[in-house]
């Protein structure tokens, strides 16, 4: 192959291109599928964006409709949902964040310090499960649990002689049992890249740590704890760069008209005028908001992380 | 001072075996109550009374499931979309994946970009629903899988793995042999994978299964539903079909039964639903774990 290479070292630029090209069809003939199906899938929805900027019209089609310039996002701006949807967004990621980003790290931490290999095991293979239950049947057990009438939590709470509560119908309630739902299905898996993290800790760093009379604790908090700070941070920054974007699935099957004022998100926002109301630009236009400020959160994120600790993903 | 840190040590197992044990039970409880409850008497479980051990063992609940006709369509239509993603998903991504983990190919680059552009930025709900309906796919099983034929998450695991297990070193020996770049993926590539397709069979295979959403934006008839959108108006929105008029006492309380039949039903439902992936979960659970590890290393 290299004697190939110095044949063609004279050849022009656009020659050696398609040199190249010819050599190495079979792999382009690999690809060429996944290519198609990516372009017309995510990348002519990337173009379709800008009916955000149009009025939409299925007569004119996608790019016969009128400009409108920004006039849809102005009427987002301005509308009475503008300000309960941004929160309710705000409110809900961070709150899953602050819940859900630490735990994981403790149950890596802690399981990884436990001697006991078969109980760990247990534990691993039991809290990884809930991760493969889908949604719609974690949102239908919730229901079941949580309900008013037969319930198990309102069982529990009659039996110790208090008052029956209907859990979704109180939106005091509905984003605790949101987030705490989510941190119960999601812990153990998202630990899995913690222990991976922990499993490139060199065995004679602890050797050494017990040499010198470490404990257990001081051995997980100077040792184990500062080698999985990296991978945290990388996964602080993905999780804060799509703050905006809580997920639409969970949100929409535990939503109801007595909840909606908590439950009302920028994604099923979008859902709601696009899909139901027929408001093809408007709702475009808000999606496109949404991912805007996300990225600009990734970007501001990433640029602090660098500063003050020299971890970024760019 | 060894017996001192030897005592600290005692007290720190003490405390993580207890913390442990509490997650154990608190991760494990729900599901076992799902468990129990599905083979118990209707009555005894909306009064409370199952709480460690099933009472009044019947099999109502899932005679129930299987006698109704959408969660069984539901069931065979979600196998059916389940398998047919992901041989789709396979052709696309394992392909993609070895091509691009060959060092000499030279649109390595620009390939790996055009992907990794559409895991940051993408049209959205709206844009994406409507190339969808301008192909014609509304109400089409092709809805269902061709958008996210190539995630490209996955497509990183693997290729992640064909750099690790196949080395160039392999392909240049059997190239002397006069082997072409198709035959030595099929002959040699794949067999040595056997491993990365466990896994992306797996991640795919759950995601297919545990899809709604897709299927809620562009499936309208009700016969070709999957399962997930079958459970959605059973579980969640609380479909059950009890339109009686109620006269008698007597109606009544057949009526009672019957909305207790729907509630055990719905145990039992959680766990047939849940059943492929039960099955699969024990036996490919290493699996997954590696997969999140070879991701986690990216390159």
């Amino acid at each position: 192959m290299s004697t190939r290479v110095f044949k063609q070292s004279g050849m022009s630029k656009k020659n050696r291109f398609l040199k190249r090209l010819k050599k190495d069809y079979p792999l382009w003939l690999f690809v060429l599928p996944g290519i198609i199906i990516t372009f017309i899938f995510s990348y002519v929805p990337l173009y379709g964006v800008q009916i955000a900027f149009r009025n939409f019209n299925p007569k004119l089609g996608f790019f016969g409709s009128p400009w409108v310039g920004l006039e849809h996002f102005k009427r987002f701006f301005d509308s009475p949902y503008f300000f309960t949807t941004i929160k309710n967004t705000f409110v809900l990621s961070l709150y899953s964040l602050i819940a859900g980003f630490p735990i994981p790290i403790l149950l890596a931490l802690i399981l990884n310090s436990f001697r006991h290999k078969k109980y760990r095991k247990v534990i691993q293979t039991v809290t990884y499960a809930p991760n493969f239950i889908s949604t719609v049947v974690m949102c239908g057990m919730l229901l079941l649990f949580l309900s008013p009438s037969v319930g198990i939590i309102n069982n529990v709470i009659e039996f110790f002689g208090g008052n029956n509560i209907n859990f979704m119908a109180e939106k005091d309630y509905w984003r605790h049992i949101y987030v705490w739902s989510g941190v119960w299905q999601g812990m153990g898996w998202s630990s899995v890249i913690y222990f991976a993290a922990l499993s490139s800790v060199s065995p004679e760093l602890h050797e050494a740590a017990i040499v010198d009379g470490a404990t257990k604790f001081q051995i997980v908090r100077y040792i184990d704890f500062p080698s999985i700070i990296p991978t945290a941070t990388i996964l602080l920054i993905l999780s804060c760069g799509s703050i905006l974007s809580v997920g639409f699935e969970k949100v929409f099957l535990l939503q109801n008209d007595l909840n909606l004022s908590v439950s009302q998100v920028i994604s099923t926002y979008v859902y709601k005028v696009g899909l139901i109301d027929n408001n093809i630009s408007y709702s475009s236009a808000i999606g496109l908001f949404n991912s805007a400020v996300n990225a600009i959160l990734l970007i501001v994120v990433n640029r602090i992380s660098k500063k003050l600790s020299g971890i970024s993903l760019w | 001072m060894r017996k001192k840190r030897s005592k600290q040590d005692k007290i720190y197992d003490t405390i993580i075996f207890i913390i442990l044990t509490i997650i154990f039970a608190v991760v494990a409880y729900p599901l076992y109550f799902i468990v129990i409850s599905s083979i118990s008497n209707p009555e005894a479980v909306s009064s409370g009374r199952v709480f460690l051990f099933p009472v009044g063992l019947t099999f109502d609940g899932y005679m129930e499931v299987f006698k109704n006709q959408q969660v069984v369509s539901g069931f065979l239509n979600s196998l059916f979309y389940t398998f047919c993603g992901v041989m789709l998903n396979l052709a696309l991504t394992l392909p993609t994946a070895y091509a691009l983990s060959r060092n000499k190919f030279g649109g390595k680059k620009i390939v790996t970009i055009f992907y990794v552009i559409t895991m940051f930025v993408s049209g959205g709900m709206i844009p994406t629903y409507l190339v969808v309906k301008n192909l014609h796919l509304l109400d089409s099983m092709f809805a269902l899988i061709l958008p996210g034929a190539l995630g490209v998450y996955n497509m990183i695991v693997a290729r992640t793995f064909f750099k690790m297990n196949i080395s160039e070193e392999l392909y240049d020996a059997a190239a002397i042999d006069g082997c072409a770049e198709a035959k030595f993926f099929f002959k040699i590539a794949l067999p040595l994978s056997k491993a990365i397709i466990a896994i992306m069979v797996l991640y795919y295979g759950v995601g297919h299964w545990n899809s709604y959403f897709s299927a809620l934006l562009y499936m309208k008839t009700e016969t070709k539903f999957p399962l997930q959108l079958v459970l959605r108006s059973i579980l969640v929105q609380n479909q059950s079909h009890l339109s009686q008029t109620i006269t008698t006492a007597a109606q009544q309380e057949a009526l009672e039964q019957r909305r207790q039949l729907m509630e055990l039903m719905k145990y039992s439902l959680i766990i047939v639903s849940s059943l492929p992936v039960l099955i699969m979960y024990p036996l490919v659970q290493k699996h997954f774990v590696k997969g999140v590890m070879i991701g986690s290393i990216k390159g």
